[in-house]
């Protein structure tokens, strides 16, 4: 926060306390941490300079040409460039679509009178969670694929008689992956939401039933605007994410008649540089994507300081 | 209290609420129900088809799975992981929490940035590839449990709870010769035991869920982690569909099994551990929750 002062208070504030030797000490058990986070995430930052070199692994770096913005031409010819950047708008703006069935979710069981269901429902749905993407896509295959429980059930009732390879379908591959991320993350997302319906002062809803307003109006005028502010942040921080549409669950989902549809930013460069051993142009297409992030970032936070007077990050 | 009355409209309303919720409690448990009868069906019989109630029964596809070619040592380093990664994550987190909040520390505020901002930016994947082989990490250990030593999103949580906790217990201890090292241990960790254990099973998780490290830096099989062999075992499962359990497993002796069989098994064994120990701790979860959509 920054605050201005008159020119003759200036000098008072700005009188640093003398640093003492236990701020000495405190210094001295922080900097291993300082080092850690250092060491984990602003060291990699300086790996970006491979995009700028015609870097091949196993040449030391300093043997090689310097190509300067070369690689960054390269991708605005790159055609997979673009079918990549379409599957993740795709697939992040299909999320975006899906953000308020959880909302409506988390309203429908904040109806819910008998407490032991509700509890039971919340636990039970938030579970897929905290379950890996491996494990969903592992029980996705048991139940999608030819001889997985769908198409046998669809075939014995006699509704299709050759399976369907719903995983494999390439023409919904897109609805068929929101569909799954939905399933894993609908609960967890109602809950948050939950969280903040309960948070909502219980007077508003009495005083509205007294002015008469049924259930439905007490909805739209006291819980829908209660939980706004929450589902905002929420989808500023989505469009923050943008590009980072889920690394793991298309990387699990992946097979040969999908990956064209599903193949994401994060997996591109993922498959230049550790399968097509191409370094410096995955690093380039990265580095994209992150700088796009975190301008997007800035930007949401910017319009959300605007809306609402306060800064999400 | 005001009797309240039951209309008409009230019973449609939750009839079709409990209906529909209801409908979704079913489509998220059954695929887990699915694999679970799966696994105890009679392996060929299952073959046939199952749906609601195991086809014969048998406990041979987890005899077969178990036997599985290093099972047994992805078991001990998905536990290791999730133990040793858990214990760093917390201690690390919380003492710098802890440091965080001293008013006397020096750039305090500064080097509160310089660590939470690592929450928003990624350098991405090859220059993280990179920086993890030159430090040595490829095929160890450490990899799985010193990267995630600090976490900005769990720091916020434990200095927001260390705030609130009141000053005078400290200060006593202060005046006794206790240093900042001793008060954390003594006082401040302990008092903060609710955040802790929230986030101690958010850690937990994690450590047990994460495999991308161990696909893209660990190949010593010794280090392979219980996700990724059934990752593995996917992606043969699905190109090698016709492939017999018996060619899967190392001994000669054990009774032929669909891969199917063996593929549910090993999916009930991996999820198991968050199955079982998920509802007991279903209440550091909700907490958690709370606290993040405070922070929004």
């Amino acid at each position: 926060m920054e605050l201005s002062y008159s020119s003759e208070q200036l000098p008072l504030k700005k009188k640093r306390r003398p640093i003492r030797k236990e701020g000495i000490v405190l210094l001295c058990m922080a900097v291993p941490f300082i080092l850690a986070a250092f060491a984990f995430h602003y060291v990699p930052l300086f790996g970006w300079i491979y995009a700028f070199f015609d870097y091949r692994p196993g040449i030391p770096l300093s043997k090689t040409a310097f190509v300067g913005f070369e690689h960054f031409r390269e991708m605005l010819m790159d055609r997979n460039m673009v079918r990549v950047l379409v599957n993740t708008l795709a697939l992040s703006f299909l999320a975006l679509l899906c953000a308020p069935i959880p909302l409506v979710l988390a309203i429908m069981i904040s109806e819910v009178k008998n407490n032991r269901f509700k509890k039971w429902f919340q636990t039970t749905s938030t579970l897929p969670h905290y379950i890996s993407w491996v494990i969903i896509y592992s029980l996705a295959f048991s139940m999608f694929s030819s001889e997985g429980a769908i198409n046998t059930i669809l075939m014995r009732l006699g509704f299709i008689d050759m399976p369907v390879n719903v995983l494999g379908n390439s023409e919904h591959a897109w609805l068929t992956q929101t569909l799954i991320l939905l399933w894993k993350s609908i609960g967890w997302n109602a809950i948050i939401y939950l969280a903040a319906i309960v948070s909502i002062d219980n007077e508003l809803y009495d005083a509205a039933k007294v002015d008469g307003a049924g259930r439905f109006r007490s909805i739209m005028h006291i819980t829908v605007p209660g939980i706004m502010p929450t589902f905002i942040v929420l989808q500023l921080l989505a469009v923050s994410n943008l590009l980072s549409a889920g690394f793991e669950q298309y990387l699990v989902f992946t097979n040969v008649m999908v990956a064209d549809r599903i193949e994401v930013l994060d997996l591109y460069v993922y498959r230049l540089g550790l399968v097509m051993n191409d370094y410096p142009y995955s690093t380039a297409v990265g580095m994209f994507k992150s700088v796009i992030s975190i301008i997007l970032l800035f930007l949401v936070n910017g319009l959300s300081k605007r809306i609402r007077g306060e800064s999400i990050v | 209290m005001v009797k309240k009355r039951i209309s008409k409209a009230d019973v449609i309303f939750h009839s079709i609420n409990y209906s529909l919720l209801t409908l979704l409690l079913i489509v998220t448990i059954y695929p887990f129900y699915y694999i679970f009868i799966y696994s105890i069906s009679d392996s060929f019989e299952a073959q046939k088809g199952v749906y609601l109630w195991p086809a014969g029964f048998s406990l041979d596809a987890y005899e077969s799975a178990l036997r599985l070619r290093g099972i047994s040592d992805a078991a001990i380093v998905s536990v290791s992981r999730t133990l040793i990664g858990t214990v760093i994550t917390v201690l690390c987190s919380a003492f710098f929490a802890y440091l965080i909040t001293k008013r006397e520390m020096p750039f305090r505020k500064a080097i509160y940035r310089f660590v939470l901002i690592t929450m928003y930016f990624n350098a991405g994947f090859i220059p993280w590839y990179l920086t993890m082989k030159a430090y040595g990490l490829q095929n160890t250990f450490l990899l799985y449990v010193l990267p995630s030593a600090l976490v900005g999103f769990y720091i916020i949580l434990i200095k927001t709870f260390m705030e609130q906790l009141p000053p005078s217990l400290e200060e006593s201890a202060k005046i006794d010769g206790a240093g900042y090292f001793k008060i954390f241990t003594h006082i401040v960790f302990p008092l903060s035991m609710p955040i802790i254990a929230t986030i101690a099973v958010f850690a937990a998780v994690g450590q047990w869920n994460t495999w991308f490290d161990n696909f893209f830096l660990v190949s010593d099989p010794k280090l392979q982690t219980l996700q990724l062999l059934l990752y593995n075992f996917l992606s043969q499962t699905s190109s090698l569909a016709g492939m017999t359990g018996e060619e899967l497993t190392q001994t000669g002796q054990v009774k032929v099994m669909t891969p199917q069989s063996v593929q549910m098994t090993i999916t009930m064994l991996v999820t198991l551990p968050i199955v079982v120990v998920y509802p007991f701790l279903q209440r550091f979860f909700v907490k958690g929750i709370m606290l993040g959509a405070v922070k929004g």
